[in-house]
This record gives C-alpha cells, sequence and structure tokens, in this order.
C-alpha cells in the first residue's frame, strides 16, 4: 500500500509588489536576484524604494531559478526585464545569472541589505543561509569590516532545519515555535554535523522524548554552533539576523540567550535581504554608469 | 576589512584572513607568488580593492592545502612585508 508523504521541509514560495509605487514614473529600476543553494530571491527597487521581491526554492537549473524570481517578483506589475537599468547577481549561484551586469559577493549583499533593513545602527549581522552561515561585521554604511563564513556542513543551517522537519513530521514554518513548548531546556544534540543530529533525534524519539524536546534540542544545537562563529568575528551591537532561519524564533531566541544580546526586529522580509543588497548595489552601479 | 576564508568543524577553526585594508595598499601581493600550494589568489574585492583572497577551491580544505607549511615559517606570511595574512591556527 502506498501513501502520498507530505513534504514537512517545503517551505511557501512567494512574491509581493507595491501597488502604490508607479515604476514608470522611477528614474533607475534596478534588480537584486539571490541564487541560494536552497532558496532564489529577486527584489526590483525604484530609485531605491522596494517596489517587488519574489522568494522561490532554487532547482537544479541556477539560471532558470534566477529567471523564475524575477519573473515572480514582477507577476502582475507589467514591469519587464527590460525596463531594468541594472541588475546584480550574488549568492552561491551568483555566476549563474545571466542577465546580471555584475555579480557581488553575498556576504556584502547582505550587510547592504542589512544596514537597508534595520538602519545604519546595525553592526554585527548574522546570515544564516540555506546550506552556509555568515557573521559580518558592517559600518554606518553597510559596508563589510569583517567576516567569515561557514560552509562545511549543513548543521547550523535552514537545510538543517529542513531534515528535521521532515525527520519529526512539523511543518518547517511551525518548528521555531514549537521547539519553545519545553518547560526545560534539553542538552543540545550534535551540532557538528546534522546527519549525527538526525541519527541522535532518531534515537530520542525511540526513546520516548516528545517532537518538542527533540526541536529544542535540535534549534540549541543550531544556535550554539553559529554562537561559535560569531564568537570569532566578534559580536558588537546592533546585532540582527537575515536569510530565512531569522524567521525561525526557536532558533533566534537561542541566540540571542547564548550571546546575552537582543537581536532587531523588523518587518521586512529577512530572506531576502541578500537580493535587496544586490539591488541597492545595482542602483549605485546604475548612478556610477558602469 | 578583515576577510576571513576557512571552515570551522569538528576538529576545530581553520581560517585564513586577509587584512584587506593592508593589503590593497601593497603592491607587490609577493604572498601570492610565495604559496607553494597556490591558494592564494589576487582579486579586485566587492568594493574595487585589489587584494589578495584565498582560491575558491581551497576554502573547504585549507588545513590540509597549507599542512606542508610549518607554522612557524609559513612563506605566505614571510613574504607579506603589510602583516596582512593572519592563520587561525
Amino acid at each position: 500500500m502506498s501513501e502520498a508523504r507530505k513534504e514537512f521541509w517545503r517551505w511557501k514560495e512567494y512574491n509581493w509588489h507595491n501597488p502604490d509605487l508607479d515604476w514608470r514614473a522611477g528614474k533607475i529600476r534596478s534588480a537584486g536576484v539571490d541564487v541560494g543553494s536552497v532558496s532564489s530571491q529577486a527584489v526590483v527597487m525604484v530609485d531605491g524604494e522596494l517596489f517587488a521581491f519574489a522568494s522561490t526554492r532554487t532547482g537544479a537549473d541556477s539560471p532558470m531559478s534566477a529567471r523564475k524570481a524575477f519573473d515572480w517578483a514582477v507577476e502582475g506589475t507589467g514591469l519587464t526585464l527590460a525596463d531594468i537599468h541594472y541588475t546584480v547577481g550574488t549568492g552561491y549561484g551568483r555566476v549563474n545569472v545571466p542577465f546580471a551586469h555584475k555579480t557581488v559577493t553575498e556576504i556584502a549583499c547582505h550587510a547592504r541589505g542589512a544596514n537597508f533593513i534595520y538602519g545604519p545602527g546595525v553592526r554585527t549581522v548574522l546570515d544564516m543561509g540555506g546550506q552556509d552561515c555568515k557573521a559580518i561585521r558592517c559600518d554606518e554604511n553597510g559596508r563589510v569590516t569583517s567576516f567569515l563564513m561557514n560552509d562545511k556542513c549543513a548543521a547550523g543551517t535552514g537545510r538543517g532545519m529542513e531534515v528535521f522537519a521532515d525527520l519529526l513530521g512539523v511543518p518547517v514554518e511551525e518548528t521555531g515555535e514549537l521547539s519553545l513548548a519545553v518547560d526545560e531546556e534539553p542538552e543540545p544534540v550534535s551540532s557538528t554535523c546534522v546527519v549525527f543530529a538526525k541519527t541522535e533525534a532518531a534515537g530520542l524519539l525511540r526513546s520516548g522524548w516528545p517532537r518538542e524536546k527533540v526541536l529544542a534540542a535540535y534549534c540549541a544545537a543550531m544556535a550554539h554552533r553559529v554562537v561559535l562563529l560569531l564568537e570569532r568575528i566578534g559580536v558588537e551591537p546592533e546585532f540582527a539576523i537575515t536569510g530565512g532561519i531569522a524567521k525561525n524564533a526557536g532558533i533566534v531566541r537561542r541566540i540571542e540567550r547564548e550571546l546575552g544580546v537582543r537581536a532587531l526586529s523588523t518587518g521586512y522580509d529577512t530572506q531576502v535581504a541578500g537580493a535587496l543588497g544586490a539591488a541597492l548595489f545595482a542602483r549605485a552601479l546604475a548612478e556610477k554608469g558602469r | 576589512m578583515l576577510a576571513s576564508y576557512g571552515y570551522q568543524d569538528g576538529s576545530g577553526d581553520w581560517f585564513i584572513t586577509i587584512d584587506t585594508g593592508r593589503c590593497a595598499a601593497c603592491a607587490a601581493k609577493g604572498c601570492h607568488a610565495a604559496c607553494p600550494a597556490g591558494v592564494l589568489e589576487v582579486t579586485e574585492d566587492d568594493y574595487g580593492d585589489v587584494v589578495v583572497a584565498v582560491r575558491e577551491e581551497h576554502r573547504r580544505k585549507i588545513k590540509y592545502s597549507c599542512a606542508p607549511c610549518p607554522p612557524g615559517g609559513r612563506p605566505c606570511r614571510a613574504a607579506c612585508p603589510a602583516g596582512a595574512v593572519r592563520h587561525s591556527w
């Protein structure tokens, strides 16, 4: 007997545009496309104002993922690629954005994007991506002053959380809140490798641990993993988190607890920070005529 | 900018840090030629400075790429007059 298996890891793809902004009236229309290992985002700005964005899953074909993200961002707006003055590609697949005029590293883009989202006070940015994690220090202009990244393994990344969502049968968007529903913090599982962590978690489930306790143990492990990275670079308030994991309250709360620093909050979508930074770079480059 | 290339894993921290402010001011970039493993490359960073960086293909195996050189006598560091290259181990 076969049964359709629900994909608990599958997060919702989405798009948005500002219906009150007339893109035709803008002087510079810039775009940023962030092709990550797990998700791709596109952001369109009109004279430095956020006009549209989309976040989609990265497929096997990076150029197609980049185009899909862009097309979905501008869907229903009447704007096309031909209307964009300058595009910057960023992320793991930045060299695979065929319509980009230039590429900029995701480190510089996340710092620039965080500066836009959280304001010029932000000094430390943690980008928790799909398959890597970056600790970034920046100045009041969003220029990187120091960075380090870890992309050696999936522990401490969005992909690791997707693996756990599937293991536990919990929709990935709900993992954070559920992990906070424990009376007492359990010991973290392995933070060295997501495969080891999954094996350990399966054992804990067999021994009778409820799902929220296993999730709490994994969220604590992820938090500890990225805090080690942050401590290497030094955390200076104000501190902000970008990337999809910034939406996971279970990890954010535990990072804050371990660091003793509150992360800044925002009404912007943290997952598009890299693409947003790329669009800001694109605008600056268009103004310079490069 | 302090640009750190490498990784953390169960065996420790393995990063090469380049102080790009100091590196950009050095015209010779002797560290690049001095590295017997070809770990370093000269490139333009996101802000238009010409600096040295760790090649992409070495970033996930830097512990092994740098292993043949003794920690006390690394030729890249010896060739850098600005003291811009640092290893975390």
